[in-house]
């Protein structure tokens, strides 16, 4: 079972990797959400499997009993947790980034010329505004 | 338990959740100034408690410590919770002086003690898995102030800036994924006491995994392209916050891990870091020079001088490693201190782009030496902070030997010296290419920030021995972790 789920981690990472790597941000970003189930599936896998067993100790029952470890389970709900908001924030930040930019290609907002500091907001001209 | 050890956990925390709640600009203003010098009084308080009574920790909810969620403060974690504190207060007043309408409505207070919030958060936590979330709680922040205000410049910069942010995300749990598999382990005391037992070669490569995680945040060599990218993007407060507080984060991080878990090859993995060390210090301080643009050259110098933390945790002798410390404290406050100015040009000349720049001296001949002192400081001249942090660090790279490093840290601070030198030229000596405007709305509450920074490198200059000495307390705490893992397990090694 453990060498299948690292079969599974190794996949999901490469198509991740390979998704990351794309030139267009909405595929970077799936690429993201299938490479942080990698991760969990491989935390997962490195806290041990026992698919038989629950994660609990059943009231009463001596601790040695066997049952699954809570931890990993624990962790990946917290990161899952986590890889929402990450995900989340992506989609509008890259939703925004189109209306500015016109483009969602990684390569052409690589070109976009250097950041040219924020003005300063009494130095905001009128014209300036209208044209961001 | 230690009420001191959550209080700057707890301050940011209050103080941001009470922004968001409460709509008025007034006491927004004044909750994001009370938020920082809550925070600042709170470090002195902590670090008085750690030199007091050693290392201090905290299991929340009284689990007892390999299973519950564990705060530890020691030295290191204490004077960086410190320096925290004080470039809080010193962005919190530049911001009030700046007076950015449109930030403060979309919750720049909030966000920025929510920020502050993470940072201490990591630098409190006593458990790996914790370190991730707190990371992901600074990165949220981070990613919100980044664009705040939605300029195409910031989000472009943000756009970047996500990217690398998740990548090392996803490294880092992975990471700590395989070390929890490898050990069984997560709370870093039981983790040390555990490593000894994992196979070198797999931790050998472990660790890289983390080098890489953390080196992303930290910004050093081989990684260190996204973060000129971006962190000249947002205006002067928010790119200060970033500057003086999450590369430092990452170098922190860097330090934990490589004195407490990985130290079973130093040979391999700490010579690394040494050359990660130099190539940073030489390319960050090359790029610097040849930039045309205030915020980006300064983050450039942000990135070099990276390089000198790096440095003392790669000689990994107590000198050095009290250098790295020493480094990292005053580095905070310096680079803090350049990206404030820098704001406070922007307002003077409308721009920061270095031609455009210039004949600020016979106005403001006061700014130029609010400028020579944290820039003096950077390149290292004594009597500021920075010669005492190269000092040390030097002095530890001849007793280790390393005479390479040594060489290029000392070429590294005069090419800092001369960049900050032409800066200076441009900004200051050289005839203004337009006429220069008075400031509208006044200097004075910009400038007090910066000045309260530049006169705190002086200070610490002229009066080293105390700093000194904590962060020598530090190094020997993280050289001998057995104080650590006793006041954190209760059991010693």
């Amino acid at each position: 079972m453990e060498i299948l789920l690292s079969f599974l981690v190794g996949g999901l990472a490469a198509v991740g990797v390979y998704l990351m790597l794309r030139p267009h941000l909405i595929q970077f970003l799936i690429g993201f959400l299938v490479l942080g189930n990698a991760a969990n599936l491989l935390i997962f896998t490195a806290g041990r499997l026992g698919s038989q067993f629950p994660p609990l100790v059943q009231p009463g029952g001596a601790v040695l009993e066997p049952y699954a470890n809570p931890l990993p389970q624990a962790l990946i709900l917290t990161a899952i947790v986590i890889g929402f908001a990450l995900a989340a924030f992506g989609i509008v930040l890259f939703y925004r980034a189109q209306q500015a930019l016109g483009t969602l290609n990684a390569e052409a907002i690589l070109e976009v010329p250097e950041p040219a500091p924020a003005p300063s907001p009494v130095d905001e001209v009128p014209a300036e505004g209208v044209r961001r | 338990m230690s009420w001191l050890l959550v209080l700057p956990l707890l301050i940011p925390l209050t103080t941001g959740i009470l922004c968001l709640v409460l709509p008025g600009r007034t006491a927004q203003r004044v909750l994001g100034l009370a938020g920082a010098l809550g925070l600042l009084a709170a470090g002195l308080a902590l670090l008085a408690q750690v030199q007091r009574l050693g290392i201090q920790a905290v299991q929340i909810g009284n689990w007892p410590a390999p299973f519950g969620i564990t705060f530890v403060a020691d030295h290191l974690s204490a004077l960086m919770v410190l320096v925290t504190g004080v470039v809080a207060v010193a962005v919190a007043l530049f911001a009030l002086a700046e007076n950015d309408q449109a930030r403060e409505g979309l919750g720049y207070y909030a966000l920025g003690h929510l920020l502050l919030f993470g940072v201490n958060g990591a630098f409190l936590t006593g458990d790996l898995f914790n370190l991730y979330v707190w990371f992901e709680v600074l990165l949220l922040a981070s990613f919100v102030l980044m664009i705040l205000g939605g300029s195409k410049a910031q989000l472009a910069g943000g756009v970047k800036y996500f990217a690398v942010s998740l990548l090392s995300s996803i490294l880092f749990l992975v990471a700590v994924g395989l070390l929890y598999g490898a050990t069984g382990a997560l709370n870093m005391a039981d983790l040390a006491l555990r490593v000894e037992k994992v196979h070198p070669g797999l931790l050998t490569a472990l660790s890289m995994l983390f080098l890489v995680a953390f080196g992303l945040k930290a910004a050093v060599f081989p990684f260190f392209f996204w973060l000129p990218a971006s962190y000249p993007a947002p205006p002067a407060m928010i790119s200060a916050l970033f500057a003086g507080l999450l590369t430092k984060v990452g170098v922190y991080a860097l330090i934990r891990v490589f004195t407490l878990l990985f130290t079973h090859d130093t040979g391999f993995t700490h010579s690394l870091i040494l050359w990660i060390a130099g190539f940073t210090l030489l390319l960050g301080v090359l790029m610097a020079l040849a930039q045309g643009e205030l915020r980006r050259l300064l983050s450039f110098q942000l990135v070099s001088h990276i390089g000198y933390m790096l440095m003392g945790l790669g000689i990994l002798t107590p000198l050095a490693l009290a250098g790295s410390v020493f480094y990292a404290l005053n580095h905070m406050i310096v680079i803090a201190a350049l990206f404030l100015l820098a704001g406070l040009l922007q307002r003077l000349q409308g721009t920061t782009v270095l031609v455009r720049m210039g004949g600020l001296y016979g106005p403001y001949p006061w700014l130029a030496i609010l400028f020579l002192l944290p820039a003096f400081s950077l390149a290292g001249l004594p009597p500021f902070s920075g010669f005492w942090a190269k000092y040390t660090l030097v002095a530890a790279g001849l007793q280790a030997g390393q005479y390479g490093i040594v060489a290029v840290a000392l070429l590294v601070g005069l090419l800092t010296l001369l960049s900050m030198g032409l800066v200076f030229a441009e900004v200051f000596w050289k005839k203004a290419p337009g006429e220069v405007r008075a400031a509208p709305g006044g200097l004075g509450g910009l400038a007090l920030p910066v000045g309260l920074l530049a006169v705190l490198t002086l200070g610490i200059g002229l009066w080293a021995e105390p700093l000194l000495s904590l962060s020598q307390a530090a190094a020997r705490e993280l050289l001998e972790p057995s104080g650590y893992i006793q006041a954190v397990l209760g059991v010693s090694r």
